[in-house]
């Protein structure tokens, strides 16, 4: 089956898809576009063609979930650590939310722990109409298989239409294991969710190539649905405490005795911020010179209540942990405010930030790439400017 | 210890640049790489080999160009390679990809601990290895920064994991599938001596009939429950470039701390 069809009436062998494809599969034979077994069908050529002679080709021959219109419903993973939430799967209730009410259908969230009770009235406020409530030891620490056991067994059962789960650490881990033993698609780190007015699918968006190709991906013969979810991409709705939702308890589906997989101990990274999470992130590149001039952007974070990212070049040069690292091969954060300090701005580094709301620059280079995605920028030695902003945001935010 | 490594060959992106008319890739060549985080992969299971002894054989699905990166691993010292490649493997998702994957894993025999990088830097998506490790029923450790401890008397491991709080550790039976990020290890360059044996090996390619009960439609394109619809530019960012101009560090900071301050995010 051809990944790619080709217009060949619309062609006119101008070859600008030849250029946008990663993976040097397309070729001019007779002023024609042709296409050889490298194709992988991304798609990154279609936007290329100024006469719009590439295609996707249709396909799904086979229904594979049988009974499709038995799935009703939005589920979400309600994610947790230690008995605490993260925002984002408050985000994914309220987008959850607007989904439901598309599909004219409830709204679920499944919350699995161990003494996690509170979790349940916390989800309601944030707009489920029902809760999935597991509690067992073996669902203590997150660890996979408790997790997606029970959560498959509630699947087969309830039947939801779809089911959403962040794109975090856990969320990634969980999501891929459920699908899989489902066999149902997965579209991972979607930053767009909505319902096809025409036929009701999910329509799932992610970027793909660092953020540079925005693919939108149904799953029309499986069900659930299933998508994981960017941190920071949906509104966090308000909470509303006295709404009202059902509470079913539910048996875990592993027993703690049979685990295979134990949490022994944690490290966490004490005075950090998450920076999936983060507001605010202060970040430094190449410019910031060592370890030490990480402390000044750490300053002006904390006026700020953000946290302090970093280049791959800082980490490669052993000045932060790469826990800090921004970018392709780093974490991707979507901030309200991000601060470049000497960060040259590698197509890399953008991937992982350049959909930030604002973008502020500190660059000696005012040909810096960088000064092309940054709303506000500063040509300037970084050492002098960040302490002066640090002191004064300190007088405008009055710490 | 028997060591599987599974590794993508993927458009080297350091040669991409952004075309800012159409916001589309422009590439100038086309070459292709092992996915970074695959090389770590790869120098994760050579340490294992050179500590408890065993096999490393990496395995690739792609199409027939991808036999390039698994010359390329055995060049860093792995001793066996198997590509994946058939016309009906074509246009896999994830869930086709690790399905396929397993397949082939199965046919393999037996093995002690299953390597991936976290994710691919094309797609993405980081979903192939807890695919693999569910439909071959194996533990998965995924995002693993560290191996603390590995025991192939007892058939346990211990590993450290990069979440978004911090670090854990989780102790798991064997066999285990890890995905793991970036500086777990420096992954090494090739060597003569290895470069030389890889130009000798003769790495089998196994198409869908040396995958004994595969589905056909459980593979590539028509196997994937997942199907693209559209494709298009990310928007734009808005507004352009504020340049800030001010006598001194000093002055420029407060009319940018202003400036942000009306923003209204902090």
């Amino acid at each position: 089956m051809p990944l790619l069809d080709i217009d060949k009436d619309k062609c006119v062998g101008c070859g600008a898809c030849i250029d946008a494809c990663p993976f040097g599969a397309l070729s001019l034979v007779d002023d024609m576009v042709v296409v050889n077994d490298k194709c992988t069908g991304c798609g990154a050529c279609l936007l290329a063609c100024p006469m719009h002679a590439l295609s996707l080709p249709d396909k799904r021959p086979k229904e594979a979930t049988a009974n499709l219109a038995d799935y009703s419903g939005v589920w979400v993973w309600v994610e947790q650590f230690n008995g605490q939430t993260g925002d984002i799967s408050m985000e994914m209730l309220g987008q959850g939310r607007k989904l439901a009410d598309q599909r004219k259908a409830a709204l679920t969230a499944c919350v699995l722990g161990h003494h996690v009770e509170h979790i349940t009235k916390e989800a309601i406020s944030f707009g489920a109409d029902r809760v999935f409530w597991v509690d067992n030891e073996s669902l203590g620490s997150y660890t996979t298989a408790p997790y997606a056991s029970t959560l498959i067994n509630l699947i087969h059962e309830y039947k939801p239409e779809i089911f959403l789960l962040g794109a975090s650490a856990r969320g990634r881990d969980l999501a891929g294991s459920v699908a899989s033993l489902l066999h149902t698609g997965l579209t991972a780190d979607c930053t767009g969710l909505d319902i096809d007015p025409e036929n009701g699918l999910l329509m799932q968006t992610r970027p793909a190539f660092g953020g540079n190709i925005m693919a939108t991906i149904i799953c029309p013969h499986h069900r659930p649905q299933m998508a994981t979810v960017r941190y920071r991409v949906f509104e966090k709705p308000v909470a509303d405490c006295h709404r009202q939702g059902q509470v079913i308890p539910v048996k875990a589906a592993m027993s703690a005795d049979r685990l295979t997989a134990h949490v022994v101990d944690s490290i966490l990274e004490k005075d950090e911020v998450n920076l999936a999470d983060a507001r605010v992130i202060v970040s430094g590149g190449h410019g910031v010179g060592g370890p030490a001039g990480f402390e000044t952007l750490r300053k002006l974070a904390e006026v700020l209540g953000g946290a302090v990212g970093s280049s791959r070049s800082a980490v490669d040069a052993g000045w932060i942990s790469y826990a800090h690292q921004v970018g392709q091969t780093g974490r991707t954060v979507r901030p309200d405010l991000y601060i470049a300090c000497g960060i040259s701005g590698q197509i890399q580094h953008l991937a992982g930030m350049k959909t930030s709301k604002v973008i502020v620059a500190i660059n000696t280079n005012p040909e810096a790439p960088i000064f092309n995605v940054a709303n506000y920028g500063i040509v300037g030695d970084l050492f002098q400017i960040v302490p002066a902003l640090t002191k004064q945001f300190k007088k405008r935010l009055h710490k | 210890m028997n060591i599987i490594v599974c590794i993508k060959q993927v458009p080297d992106t350091t040669n991409v640049k952004i075309n800012p008319e159409t916001n589309t890739l422009i590439r100038e060549g086309v070459s292709s790489i092992i996915n970074p985080f695959d090389m770590y992969a790869i120098e994760e299971g050579l340490r294992l080999k050179e500590k408890f002894g065993g096999k490393v054989t990496v395995i690739s699905l792609g199409p027939p160009q991808s036999i390039n990166a698994l010359k390329e691993a055995v060049g860093m010292g792995t001793d066996e390679a198997v590509q994946l490649s058939d016309r009906a493997f074509a246009g896999s998702d994830s869930w086709a990809t690790a399905y396929t994957l397993s397949l082939a894993i199965k046919k393999m025999g037996e093995f002690d601990i299953i390597l991936c990088g976290k994710q691919a830097i094309d797609g993405d998506t980081g979903q192939v290895g807890p695919g693999l490790a569910s439909q071959l029923g194996i533990t998965q450790l995924t995002y693993v920064f560290k191996i603390v401890r590995l025991d192939p008397g007892t058939g346990t491991i211990a590993v450290e994991r990069l979440l978004e709080e911090g670090r854990e550790i989780v102790e798991a039976k064997l066999p285990a599938l890890l995905t793991v990020v970036k500086n777990i290890n420096q992954p090494r360059s090739t060597s003569l001596f290895h470069i030389r044996r890889a130009s000798q090996l003769i790495i089998p390619t196994w198409t869908v009939a040396d995958l004994p009960g595969a589905d056909p439609s459980s593979l590539g394109l028509k196997g994937s429950p997942t199907q693209v619809i559209k494709i298009f530019s990310p928007p734009k960012r808005e507004g352009a470039l504020d340049l800030i101009k001010a006598d001194g560090a000093e002055e420029a900071a407060a009319i940018l701390a202003d400036k942000i301050i009306a923003e209204k995010i902090l």
